[in-house]
């Protein structure tokens, strides 16, 4: 699989793809995993950067794949991580769409939508942690992330408010 | 419960309204888009009435992968087939691609600028605390409510991942499993 990085990106995502429950945001740490760790495509740093950029762009989340394959591979990997990423899903959404009626009240069907709550609350647990040890590495930077957790957490604020006030204040150069 | 099946050619949105309005609900979206989405196809366009909406919505979340996406799948393909689909997946992703890319070249070429990643840092750090809110957010009514198997089972999957880095499909069979059977017998 390390013979050539389009085939790495697609397989790596297409697998992700397909565990990602609760969203791109339970992905993040096997994502760190895969580009940091094991294949070394870049520093934790630049993870945690691609991460900022994604979520202070519109547009879903899971865009950080693209991110991620355009820093591997140019566009050739920006397409085929975003294929990848979201092919799958998407694939299986169109087919169970037509079927949903059939089962949407079973009770095996609610079981398994209340079970994996859990597991994804853990998995975006994960991901805050990660994501937390490579961007707050000093006491300013973990600051600015506990009250943008506070903010948050208690109001309706647009993000992009939050987004902001940490970019002005990162400039200051504390971070 | 409301019937979900596709509503007359009447008032059936073209493909290029559907297009249109994914479009504008992903460069709304900060943060999130689904709040966004509800708001031009419920109370907007009303192509779907709220129980509809819930219904495709529970309906996303049941499906592995990002909720918006499938939703726009759901969506498109109830009004359209496959071309509505593929027309509110090209609206959702087709914009906030194109102002990614432009992005990923800026950072390719100027991200070891000292400017740039300083404030790169403080957005980063934002970024982690509304991340860190969805999980309190998230974890409230779980951990609130009396003795149930959600938070071990949640602090599993934590120490899993984020301690042990253990691969997430390997922590997901063996925890995915055994926290449904749980929701089952509960019941």
């Amino acid at each position: 699989m390390n013979d050539s990085p389009l085939i790495a990106l697609a397989g790596y995502f297409a697998l992700l793809s397909l565990f990602a429950v609760g969203g791109a945001n339970a992905a993040i740490p096997e994502m760190h995993r895969i580009a940091v760790e094991v294949m070394h495509w870049m520093s934790d740093r630049q993870f945690a950067d691609m991460f900022a950029i994604a979520q202070a762009s519109p547009g879903p989340n899971v865009i950080i794949v693209t991110l991620i394959g355009y820093h591997v591979a140019g566009f050739a990997g920006a397409g085929v991580a975003t294929v990848a990423m979201c092919g799958p899903t998407c694939v299986l959404a169109f087919f169970v769409a037509r079927v949903w009626d059939r089962f949407k009240d079973a009770p095996w069907r609610i079981a398994i939508q209340a079970g994996l709550v859990p597991v994804s609350l853990g998995l975006i647990g994960a991901s805050a942690f990660v994501l937390a040890r490579s961007a707050d590495h000093n006491i300013y930077a973990a600051v600015i992330t506990a009250l943008t957790a506070l903010v948050g957490f208690a109001s309706r604020l647009n993000p992009l408010w939050l987004f902001a006030v940490g970019g002005v204040l990162g400039l200051t150069g504390w971070l | 419960m409301s019937s979900p099946a596709a509503p007359s050619s009447a008032d059936r949105p073209s493909l290029a309204a559907v297009f249109r309005a994914f479009a504008e609900v992903s460069l709304s979206g900060f943060g999130g888009a689904l709040p966004w989405a509800r708001r031009m196809i419920v109370e907007r366009k009303g192509w779907m009435s709220a129980e509809e909406f819930n219904e495709a919505f529970a309906l996303s979340q049941f499906l592995p992968g990002p909720n918006v996406i499938n939703f726009s799948v759901v969506f498109g393909s109830r009004f359209g087939g496959a071309p509505g689909a593929a027309a509110a997946l090209a609206g959702l992703f087709g914009p906030p691609l194109a102002i990614v890319m432009v992005l990923a070249i800026l950072y390719a070429r100027f991200g070891d600028i000292e400017v740039l990643s300083r404030i790169l840092s403080g957005v980063t750090a934002a970024a982690v605390g509304l991340l860190i809110a969805v999980v309190g957010k998230m974890a409230a009514p779980m951990f609130l409510k009396r003795w149930n198997s959600g938070p071990v089972i949640a602090i599993f999957a934590f120490i899993g991942v984020a301690i042990m880095h253990w691969p997430l499909p390997i922590v997901f069979a063996v925890l995915a499993p055994v926290s449904v059977a749980f929701a089952w017998f509960k019941k």
